[in-house]
C-alpha cells in the first residue's frame, strides 16, 4: 500500500474525452442511430432483395403491402431497398465532404496562424471572401453544372466548407504557437511542415473533430436540398433528397409513404450527426471537463 | 470607435471586390461564352462565334470582368439570356416580394424566439425547458422543404385551414400586391421560414439570458427588491438580446438560403424562383447578379452587426 493518499492512473485527454462521451446519454444515442443507419444502408441490401433500379409501371405507387413493407414510388421502385441505396449515397457525400473540407481547412488554417503577418492576413482574406458567398447558391451552381456523381458533388460541397474549420484551427494555432512545447519543438530544431504535421495539428484536433460532425450534418441537409430542387445526382444515382423531391410530386395524392419514412431518414441521420458534435464540443471542451 | 469603423470598412471593401472577381470568374468559367445559350442550338456555329465576338466574350479574362465591373458600378447587371428584359427589371420586379416574405418571417422569429429563448433560461432545466430544446433540435435538423411540406399535410391537406401554396393566388399576378391581397396564402410560407430561424435564435438567446442572468446587476436588481417581473423586463431582456443583434446580422446567408427553398415549395414568384428557373435554363446573368446581391448582402449584414453592437453596447470598445 503507497503512503500518502490515493493513487489514480493518470488518464490522456483523449480517454477522459471518451468516458465523458460515453456517459452522455443523448450522444451514444446518435451514434447507435449512425451505426444503425450504416447497417441499414450496406448490409441490407445483401438482406433485403426489393427492386430499385428497373422501372415497372404496372407496379408504381403502390401502398406498403407484404411485397414491398414501405410501397413503391412513381417510376415502381421499391421504398424500403431505395432508402437503402439512397442512404448510401447521402453518407458518402456526408462524409467524403467533411473529409476534404477538413484536410483543406486545418492545412490552410494552420499555415495562416504559423505563418502570421501579411501571409495570414492574405489567407484569412480568402476565407472571409469565400465565406460570404451564400454557400448553397454556390453549390447549386457548380453541382448543377458538374455534380452529377456521389464523388463530384462531395468534393464540390467539400471545397466550398473548409472555412470554418480554417478559422477554427487558426484560433487554436495562435494559442498554442506561444506554448513551451513548441519552443522545444523549434529549440530541439523542428522544421516548419514537422512543426505544423507533428505538435500543432494534432493539438488542434478536437476542435477539429467537433467541427467534422457537424459538417457530414450540414452537407447531409445540403444534399438533400439540392435534390429537392432537382440538380443533386444523376439517374440512376439517387440520395435521400431525390427521393423526397419525387415524393413531393405524389403527397397532394395521398401517397404518404413516398415522403415520410425518407424524411424521417433524413432527420434521425442529421440529428445523430448533432448530437455527437453537441456531445464531443462537450467533452473535449477542457473547461468543462472534470478532473 | 471610428478609426475601427474605417478600417473594418476598407476591409468589407476589399472583400467586396475580391467577391466579385470571384463570383465572376466562377460563373465566366461554368457558363463559357453565352453565344449558343442565347441563340439556341439550332444556330450555325459561324454565327454563334460572330455573336460571342461581337458582345466582347472572345476579350482576356480581365477586360471582361473590367467590362462587367464598370457596368456594375454604374449599376446596369446585364441582360437576361432568356427573358427579354434586363437584369435590373428582373431583380427590381422580383425583389420586393421575396423581402416581403423575408421580413415578415424576420420580424415572426424573433418574436417568437427573445421570449422563448428567456422563458427557457429563467426556467432552465425544467420539463418546458427540455421539450423546446428538442423541438428546436428537431427542426434545426430538418431540412426546409420537409419543414414546408410537413406544414402543408397538417394545415393545407387534413385540416383545409390554408391554401397549398401561393401559386393559386400570386403566381398569376407577380407583384407585389398579389402576396398583399392575401394573406392566408402568406401563413404557411412565412411559419415555415420563421420556424427554421427560431430553432437557432432561441437557442442562441437561452444561452446569451443565462449569462446575463449570471451578471451581478441581475443580483443587485434583485436585491434591491424589485419585483422579478421588472428584474426580467428592465435588466434582464436589454442586457440578453444584444448577442441577437449579431446573430441576425450574422444569419443572412442562411436567410437567403431558406427562402430559395421555401419560395420553391410554396410556388411564391419571388428571387428563389428567379434562381431556380435561371439555374434551369442557363441564364448566367442573373445566376451572376443574385449571387453577387447575396454575397454583397452578407457583407453589409457583417459591417452593419458590428456597427450596431458597438453602438448598442457601450462596454464594446473593438479594437
Amino acid at each position: 500500500m503507497a503512503e500518502g493518499g490515493e493513487v489514480t492512473v493518470v488518464q490522456s485527454g483523449w480517454r477522459l474525452a471518451l468516458r465523458a462521451f460515453a456517459e452522455n446519454k443523448l450522444a451514444v444515442i446518435g451514434l447507435g442511430i449512425i451505426v444503425f443507419f450504416v447497417v441499414f444502408c450496406w448490409i441490407g441490401p445483401l438482406l433485403y432483395h426489393g427492386n430499385a433500379s428497373v422501372a415497372n409501371l404496372l407496379n408504381n405507387n403502390a401502398p406498403p403491402a407484404s411485397g414491398s413493407p414501405l410501397g413503391t414510388d412513381q417510376n415502381g421502385f421499391d421504398i424500403l431497398k431505395s432508402l437503402m441505396v439512397g442512404g448510401q449515397a447521402s453518407l458518402e457525400i456526408g462524409i467524403l465532404s467533411a473529409i476534404v473540407a477538413t484536410i483543406v481547412g486545418t492545412l490552410w488554417g494552420a499555415i495562416a496562424g504559423l505563418a502570421g503577418g501579411i501571409v495570414d492576413g492574405a489567407l484569412m482574406r480568402v476565407v472571409d471572401i469565400i465565406l460570404s458567398i451564400p454557400l448553397l447558391f454556390v453549390i447549386l451552381i457548380v453541382g448543377a453544372k458538374y455534380g452529377s456523381s456521389v464523388l463530384s458533388l462531395a468534393l464540390i460541397i467539400g471545397i466550398f466548407s473548409w472555412l470554418a474549420p480554417a478559422r477554427l484551427v487558426r484560433g487554436e494555432v495562435l494559442t498554442l504557437r506561444v506554448r513551451d512545447f513548441i519552443s522545444a519543438a523549434r529549440a530541439a530544431g523542428s522544421t516548419r511542415s514537422r512543426l505544423v504535421l507533428r505538435h500543432l495539428i494534432p493539438n488542434a484536433l478536437s476542435v477539429v473533430v467537433v467541427n467534422i460532425t457537424f459538417q457530414v450534418a450540414d452537407a447531409i441537409l445540403l444534399v438533400a436540398a439540392l435534390g429537392f430542387l432537382g440538380f443533386g445526382l444523376s439517374y440512376p444515382v439517387f440520395d435521400w433528397g431525390d427521393m423526397l423531391s419525387g415524393g413531393t410530386n405524389n403527397l397532394l395524392n395521398g401517397y404518404w409513404w413516398e415522403v415520410y419514412p425518407v424524411g424521417l431518414c433524413i432527420v434521425l441521420t442529421v440529428m445523430a450527426f448533432n448530437l455527437i458534435g453537441d456531445a464531443l464540443r462537450d467533452s473535449l471542451d477542457v473547461r468543462l471537463r472534470r478532473r | 470607435m471610428s478609426t475601427y469603423l474605417l478600417r473594418r470598412a476598407a476591409t468589407s471593401i476589399v472583400i467586396l471586390i475580391g467577391l466579385s472577381i470571384l463570383i465572376f470568374a466562377m460563373l465566366h468559367w461554368i457558363g463559357g461564352p453565352p453565344g449558343r445559350i442565347v441563340l439556341g442550338l439550332k444556330a450555325p456555329p459561324q454565327s454563334v462565334a460572330a455573336w460571342n465576338r461581337q458582345n466582347g466574350y472572345d476579350e482576356p479574362f480581365f477586360e471582361q470582368y473590367w467590362n462587367f465591373l464598370v457596368k456594375l458600378l454604374h449599376g446596369n447587371l446585364g441582360r437576361s439570356y432568356k427573358l427579354e428584359e434586363s437584369v435590373n427589371t428582373v431583380l427590381a420586379q422580383r425583389a420586393p416580394i421575396s423581402a416581403y416574405l423575408s421580413g415578415l418571417s424576420l420580424i415572426v422569429a424573433i418574436g417568437i424566439a427573445l421570449p422563448v429563448g428567456i422563458y427557457q433560461a429563467v426556467k432552465r432545466n425544467t420539463v418546458g425547458d427540455n421539450l423546446v430544446t428538442a423541438g428546436a433540435f428537431i427542426t434545426y435538423s430538418m431540412p426546409t422543404f420537409l419543414l414546408g411540406l410537413l406544414l402543408i399535410q397538417i394545415f393545407a391537406i387534413t385540416l383545409n385551414i390554408f391554401p397549398v401554396g401561393a401559386a393559386a393566388s400570386v403566381s398569376q399576378d407577380s407583384s407585389i400586391m398579389g402576396a398583399i391581397e392575401d394573406p392566408r396564402a402568406m401563413v404557411l410560407p412565412v411559419a415555415t421560414l420563421a420556424l427554421v430561424s427560431v430553432a437557432s435564435y432561441s437557442r442562441y438567446m437561452r444561452s446569451s439570458a443565462l449569462d446575463a442572468l449570471a451578471q451581478d446587476y441581475i443580483k443587485a436588481a434583485r436585491a434591491k427588491g424589485l419585483p422579478e417581473r421588472l428584474v426580467l423586463i428592465r435588466h434582464l431582456v436589454r442586457n440578453a438580446c444584444l448577442p441577437m443583434v449579431t446573430l441576425i446580422g450574422l444569419s443572412i446567408p442562411a436567410l437567403l438560403a431558406g427562402n430559395l427553398i421555401t419560395e420553391n415549395v410554396f410556388n411564391y414568384p419571388g428571387l428563389g424562383i428567379m434562381f431556380v428557373d435561371a439555374l434551369n435554363n442557363e441564364d448566367y446573368p442573373i445566376l451572376l447578379a443574385y449571387t453577387l446581391m447575396g454575397g454583397v448582402l452578407t457583407v453589409i449584414g457583417n459591417y452593419v452587426a458590428d456597427i450596431a453592437l458597438t453602438v448598442a453596447d457601450p462596454r464594446i470598445r473593438l479594437s
